[in-house]
């Protein structure tokens, strides 16, 4: 049996009210108070689709053997770079192996992330692989007062495929291609070209996703009345309806599209909806995923007992819940670059990012991984030759030891106002690991009035810096500190 | 057995700028002021100096590299010139080497200048360092300034000991009046004006919890030392000689960051000051030190300080702070000139700047800033962060005392 053997899902901790978008820009475009309803989830000014994308895969390999991975296939239309392998980012980040795996980029099309999965099945199913991680994540950026600013929301997924402990079986795929150009973003574009919402919605998803679920149907033999929950996309929720009543189903065996929650999110989203089902699914259950995006693919799976026992460390459910609202309009315009504000003479210093060091440090840097002293068990962060005790000092006596999955405490901190940051303060301090162990690190998703030492934190991958200037972006981990306790 | 430096260096010669945003001169002119009122001081030809060092830190938006800029400034003899950089102890560092240049026989009169012209960058605070902090810290090191890093010492401090963070704000703040108040009174001083506690208090919050009045200025400024052995001292007729007792600097090998601390102290001052006193013969710190100038880039900086100095207990300085023990006309004056707050940080130049105000107090040239009859005074230079520092720490006082 292959199948999923593992998910989980991240919505990044802002939401904007639609409200919020109406209040600032309705003046400008008042067809936007078409959507008001619900909230979009806005990334943080320090994510991107690879940190994203990082989140979901340690929400879903939680208690799961990040070493025996042999595939990290890495969807979006939001790729950090054109041409550095970006799933390789997300796996140095799980500190994955090097030697033995096969990392892909999936990319060009909003069904990047159900193209991706079918390969990761089809690759299990080879015998070529026992364990491949999908982890489609998008963060698409919309000009202001825009339809595409109201549907659109950050997310990521991540789907561990395999042949043990599968918790929902794989029954087979269907693809359907048709160069159906909804919208399109040319190379070195910011921003996506949309033709009429009216076409899109009645020729596009309206028609092309009941077109591909039928080919599923007929291929695998299957009826659709055999699926206790179908899962696939559109952002116009009158449409998203209009198909289930097209496709002759009860409303109630649709999945929410989460237009109210958290918005769309792109290659991500098919994914992210998949693991809201498979939350809520019970042993039996089967479930019918669409992708769609110049075409649609579409897969069926069988949820096995398994599911009873697994629970994503982080999933769609968990990070929908754990939300702040972002009532600052300008703040997110600031997030997402689309306005200038001054960062001051401070702020210029850009030099360029060592690629040797970043090598030798990759562990390092990607995977948090510092080490820790066969000697006197010592854990410890930066890596460096010698060992950090000072009644042990020993030389190159080490074995790696991951900080990234590790809790902790805050020792001290500081918001720093002059520090050149798109959020400020910057907040930052000196992090006890739970177990041993410290490191002097930035903290992300907090609100400084709510900071106290002695506050248990977790580590999150996030974007350190972005070198306009070259197109290079660096990664390394922050501590968010959990102010809930 | 090594026997340490005390007595064996005489300074006979001090020159110090006036602090401040020196917009018309550059640090060629710093220099050259600094060292005309030194020599003139010194009472010797400028051929007579043998050997010299010069202190800078951010070399990259000053001088450059090397130490030709003090050797072509003060038109040197072609003498060895060094150029040392150790963070904010960069001017004591330049001292220690002329002492010990001169205490080793290898020379017999050597010069320290330590210079900084901070205020040529366009915006405030200390320059930027992502270019300065090594290849590797800058992959991963938090987005952090000279303020964040002190900052969170008081968050530290706070918790160690369960005190209000405002309480300990409130003593913090006096600090700053205390060398506002001492300032005032000295006309090298870059910030002039008295402050109360609420201005502090009240002050912008640069970062939490330092508002901007428990930071200290940003200036430009030169200061250096001529130094020589106390028997080339009498010779040259220098009756009231000052001599060195203790010269002490303390590294921090990444077990504040990366190991175990309390969060709430400074592992180098404690040990560095420890160091010093038995160099200098000092049994009780607290009775025999008569004033100090310590390294107070932010006011929980000398706050902590005066413990690691062991001079207040653990968790006391507060209190000692409050009761005006450090003020002026208290049992141990602390910044009798003012301090790094009111003279600002012209990082090369601190440490020397700190000996020229201890020097000119042992000498009874301190005019109304005049301490009865001291007779050692302390400096302390702490650069970097409190996770990760070097510190410095010098005695001078009346030779044979």
């Amino acid at each position: 049996m292959i199948g999923v053997t593992a998910f989980g899902g991240y919505v990044p901790r802002y939401r904007m009210s639609r409200m919020t978008i109406i209040q600032n820009m309705a003046w400008y475009f008042p067809v936007i108070m078409a959507v008001a309803g619900g909230e979009k989830a806005v990334a943080n000014w320090d994510e991107d689709a690879v940190s994203m994308a990082v989140a979901a895969a340690y929400g879903c390999m939680a208690g799961k053997d990040r070493k025996a991975l042999d595939g990290v296939f890495f969807a979006s239309t939001t790729m950090p770079f054109a041409d550095r392998l970006n799933a390789g980012i997300v796996a140095a980040a799980l500190n994955a192996p090097e030697e033995g795996i096969a990392n892909a980029d999936f990319s060009a099309c909003l069904k990047a992330g159900t193209t991706a999965a079918i390969s990761a099945l089809e690759a299990v199913a080879s015998g070529e692989r026992g364990s491949v991680l999908v982890a489609p994540s998008d963060l698409r950026k919309s000009k202001m007062a825009t339809m595409a600013e109201m549907f659109i929301g950050d997310g990521a997924a991540a789907l561990l495929f395999g042949k043990d402990d599968v918790i929902a079986e794989f029954k087979g795929s269907y693809s359907l291609n048709a160069d159906f150009v909804d919208h399109y973003k040319g190379v070195g574009k910011d921003f996506d070209y949309m033709w009429e919402e009216r076409w899109v919605r009645d020729e596009g998803f309206g028609k092309l996703i009941p077109q591909a679920i039928a080919g599923y149907l007929k291929k695998t033999g299957m009826q659709l009345a055999d699926f206790d929950k179908v899962i696939y996309p559109c952002y116009f929720t009158g449409t998203h309806r209009g198909i289930a009543k097209k496709l002759g189903m009860d409303p109630s065996r649709v999945q929410d599209n989460m237009h109210n929650v958290c918005g769309d999110t792109g290659a991500a989203h098919p994914l992210l909806m998949f693991c809201a089902a498979l939350e809520q699914a019970k042993p039996g259950d089967k479930l019918l995923l669409a992708g769609f995006g110049q075409g649609c693919d579409v897969l069926g799976f069988e949820v096995t007992d398994k599911i009873k026992n697994f629970r994503p460390a982080r999933g769609a459910a968990s990070s929908l819940a754990a939300k702040v609202d972002l009532p600052n309009y300008q703040k997110y315009t600031k997030f997402r670059d689309l306005i200038t504000a001054d960062l001051g003479i401070r702020g210029e210093a850009n030099p360029n990012t060592s690629l040797t060091a970043l090598w030798r440090k990759r562990k390092m840097i990607l995977g948090f991984v510092g080490n820790k002293c066969t000697k006197c068990g010592t854990p410890q962060f930066p890596s460096l030759p010698m060992c950090v005790n000072p009644d042990c000092n020993e030389v190159g006596e080490f074995e790696d030891y991951e900080f990234a999955d590790k809790s902790g405490k805050i020792q001290m901190f500081t918001g720093d106002m002059l520090s050149p940051s798109v959020d400020p303060p910057a907040v930052y301090g000196l992090v006890e690991f739970d177990g041993g162990g410290k490191a002097f690190l930035d903290f992300t998703d907090c609100d400084l009035n709510q900071v106290k030492v002695g506050m248990p934190i977790r580590m999150s991958f996030r974007r350190r810096m972005k070198d306009q200037a070259r197109g290079f972006t660096g990664y390394f981990w922050k501590a968010v500190p959990k102010a809930q306790g | 057995m090594a026997s340490g430096i005390k007595d064996k260096v005489a300074i006979i010669g001090m020159g110090c700028t006036r602090f401040g945003e020196r917009w018309n001169d550059g640090p060629e002119e710093l220099m050259v002021e600094a060292f005309q009122e030194c020599i003139k001081d010194a009472g010797i030809d400028k051929d007579e100096i043998q050997a010299a060092w010069l202190g800078t830190c951010f070399d990259e938006v000053m001088v450059g590299k090397s130490a030709l800029s003090a050797s072509i400034a003060l038109r040197l003899p072609n003498i060895s010139v060094t150029r040392v950089e150790n963070f904010c102890a960069s001017g004591t560092e330049a001292f220690r080497g002329a002492v010990y240049a001169v205490a080793s026989g290898a020379c017999d009169i050597a010069l320290a200048i330590g210079v900084e012209k901070l205020k040529d960058i366009g915006y405030g605070g200390l320059p930027e360092f992502s270019t300065a902090i090594g290849t590797t810290n800058a992959l991963w090191f938090p987005n952090l300034t000279a303020p964040g890093g002190f900052a969170m010492l008081a968050s530290g401090y706070a918790a160690k000991y369960g005190i209000d963070i405002m309480d300990v704000k409130r003593a913090m703040a006096h600090v700053s009046v205390k060398s506002h108040a001492n300032g005032a009174r000295n006309t090298k001083a870059h910030l002039r004006k008295q402050v109360t506690d609420e201005q502090v208090m009240n002050s912008p919050m640069i970062a939490f919890p330092l508002g901007l009045f428990d930071c200290c200025g940003v200036s430009d400024g030169s200061a250096c030392a001529i130094v020589t052995t106390p028997e080339i001292a009498k010779s040259l007729g220098k009756n009231d000689i000052i001599s060195v007792k203790a010269l002490q600097l303390a590294l921090s090998n990444g077990t504040e960051i990366g190991y175990k601390w309390d969060g709430a102290h400074f592992t180098t001052t404690t040990k560095a000051s420890k160091a010093a006193y038995e160099e200098a013969g000092i049994k009780n710190p607290r009775e025999e030190i008569s004033m100090m100038e310590v390294h107070d880039c932010f006011s929980i900086t000398e706050l902590v300080t005066m413990e690691d100095l062991h001079i207040s207990e653990r968790g006391k300085a507060p209190t000692d702070i409050m009761d005006g023990f450090y003020d002026l006309n208290g049992k141990l004056p602390c910044q009798p000139d003012g301090g790094l707050k009111c003279f600002g940080h012209p990082i090369g130049a601190s440490g020397l700047r700190m000996l020229y105000e201890m020097y000119n107090q042992l000498l009874g040239r301190a005019g109304d800033r005049q301490i009865d009859d001291p007779k050692f005074g302390l400096t302390h230079n702490l650069g970097g962060f409190p996770m990760m520092n070097v510190c410095s720490i010098a005695i001078i006082g009346k030779h044979g005392a």
